[in-house]
């Protein structure tokens, strides 16, 4: 070609910097750390100590997180649709929009998340949590990367608003919730059998899941899970166990997001 | 490639102005952008069914149609925003290839919707656009031509229609483009604002700028027009200037003329 003017590289990095500009003004961001921070606050007062609003908190975090990353993803994706088409009518790779766009609605979400949880648990001195406390945060923002993944999934895989909303919300229902139950009754179906191997593969295919048995874990209540809780801390336990469970929430971030930058890529806007 | 480009596909209504002004023509400076044989389907719907192209420099091209012409396809598919199932672009001589997007620094574009992240400000649009191409000298004269200087600290959300198309149209110019394309660039302008854009697209016209127009207002399209591309069912039935489409149909108005056109190709 003759036209010399290459498309910028770091054109991701501008398209970001609005992204949170955007956020930010749109007060969608605050509002969610301030919900977080009034759960994280409440539970503080209101029930014993340290470990039980941990343990409050973990629930919270584990259905709320991906319901709120996966709705508000696809809603803000489907807003950001003119903005896209003006972005995409310049020299901007399509790779470049979708990490800026990407990026600029998870680091204000998982931000909001770490301070909301984060500066209750430093005004109430949970500081014997700290270790804790870091952990559930880590797998929140790495539940906030999967479920805004799945979240551009839905949206680039449906034209219509309300479909993609719908799809969403099933996603989540079935993840969060159902996911649940149907492991609960293949336990009880098959309980004659030794059943350790399919729970912690079950376990693997859902990342709610494997939050939930990551933080588990961390709090030694393994035990009241019986003989299964037992296999479990034997497995996911050793370091073995908790790099293929982390290794797992990762694939649960960069395999949606894979499939949805192909699919952004051959799009038609 | 001008004279190619040009010609209607076999299965056009009515021919091409006949080559008898083929010699003038090639005395013209090569289009700036060309297309041959576009396809575009939408899964069975077929909305772009061979359309060839060609937009010459210092020319504007208006394409014309009823809705569902495939107008606003055939704009997005140059554009690179809609990937065509067969075809062939070409921009300033070069093919563009499928992921191409450096030849869209050269190209400047109003969409006729004007959205944009809605708590951003007109002057910070204008930034991140900056941004995305920092070699490059922008010309911000439109927004103020527009009467713009005001509204550029408010946020987008809060300004009527027609000001956000004029942050549209300023956008569109805002690199000194080759080519500026135009979707329905003065709906939702007032009188003034339309007046201050149609001087800018002559005056960009002198300078060479190529410039592709879709409207419904016939009027605008008698002034501004140079070359008429008339779509119908995803295919160029006509194209060329107005005045070879009036003399085709024997009509005095370009409006008449299109109506012929569409009732004659039913």
């Amino acid at each position: 070609m003759t036209v010399a003017v290459p498309a910028a590289p770091s054109a991701a990095v501008p398209v970001l910097r609005y992204a949170l500009r955007d956020a930010v003004r749109g007060r969608w961001a605050p509002l969610y750390a301030l919900f977080f921070g009034a759960v994280t606050d409440a539970l503080f007062r209101f029930s014993g100590g340290g470990e039980q609003v941990f343990l409050s908190l973990l629930n919270v975090v584990l259905l709320l997180v991906p319901l709120v990353s996966l709705v508000f993803g696809v809603a803000y994706l489907y807003g950001a649709r003119a903005f896209v088409e003006l972005m995409l009518a310049q020299p901007i790779r399509r790779r470049a929009l979708f990490a800026g766009l990407y990026g600029g609605l998870l680091a204000p979400l998982a931000l909001a998340l770490v301070l909301g949880v984060g500066l209750p648990f430093a005004w109430h001195g949970g500081a014997a949590l700290a270790g804790p406390l870091a952990r559930l945060l880590g797998a929140g923002v790495l539940l906030t990367a999967a479920f805004l993944a799945l979240a551009f999934l839905v949206a680039v895989r449906f034209e219509d608003r309300m479909k993609g909303l719908g799809a969403a919300l099933v996603l989540w229902l079935l993840l969060a919730v159902v996911y649940d139950g149907v492991v609960l009754m293949v336990a009880y179906a098959f309980a004659a059998y030794p059943l350790e191997r399919p729970m912690i593969a079950l376990a693997m295919l859902n990342p709610i899941s494997l939050a939930r048995v990551l933080l588990l874990l961390d709090l030694d209540v393994a035990a009241l899970l019986g003989y299964t809780g037992a296999a479990f801390e034997r497995f996911f336990g050793t370091a073995w166990g908790t790099g293929l469970t982390l290794g797992a929430l990762l694939g649960w971030v960069a395999a949606p997001l894979a499939l949805a930058l192909r699919r952004f890529h051959r799009k038609d806007f | 490639m001008t004279t190619a480009a040009r010609s209607a596909p076999s299965t056009s209504t009515f021919p091409l102005p006949s080559k008898e002004d083929g010699g003038e023509r090639s005395a013209l400076p090569p289009p700036i952008l060309t297309a041959e044989g576009l396809v575009k389907r939408f899964g069975r719907r077929e909305v772009l069914r061979g359309v060839d192209l060609a937009l010459g420099r210092g020319r504007v091209t208006a394409v014309v149609g009823p809705n569902g012409s495939g107008k606003t396809t055939l704009v997005k598919a140059l554009l690179g925003l809609v990937h065509p199932d067969a075809g062939r672009i070409t921009f300033d001589g070069a093919e563009v290839r499928p992921g191409d997007v450096a030849y869209r620094a050269r190209v400047g574009y109003m969409p006729q919707a004007a959205r944009f992240p809605e708590n951003l400000t007109a002057r910070e649009v204008l930034a991140l656009l900056r941004a995305l191409r920092p070699a490059e000298a922008a010309d911000e004269t439109l927004a103020a031509a527009l009467g713009l200087a005001g509204e550029m600290d408010r946020p987008l959300r809060q300004l009527s229609g027609g000001t956000r198309q004029k942050v549209n149209a300023a956008v569109a110019f805002l690199f000194r483009p080759a080519l500026v394309v135009l979707d329905e660039p003065t709906a939702g302008l007032d009188p003034v604002a339309a007046g201050v854009l149609k001087d800018r697209i002559r005056a960009e016209q002198t300078r060479g700028t190529a410039f592709l127009l879709t409207s419904h207002l016939m009027g605008e399209i008698e002034e501004l027009a140079d070359d008429l591309v008339f779509l119908l069912d995803g295919r160029v039935r006509f194209a060329g200037p107005p005045a070879a489409l009036r003399a085709l149909t024997g009509e005095g108005r370009l409006e008449r003329a299109l109506a012929h056109l569409m009732t004659a190709a039913r």
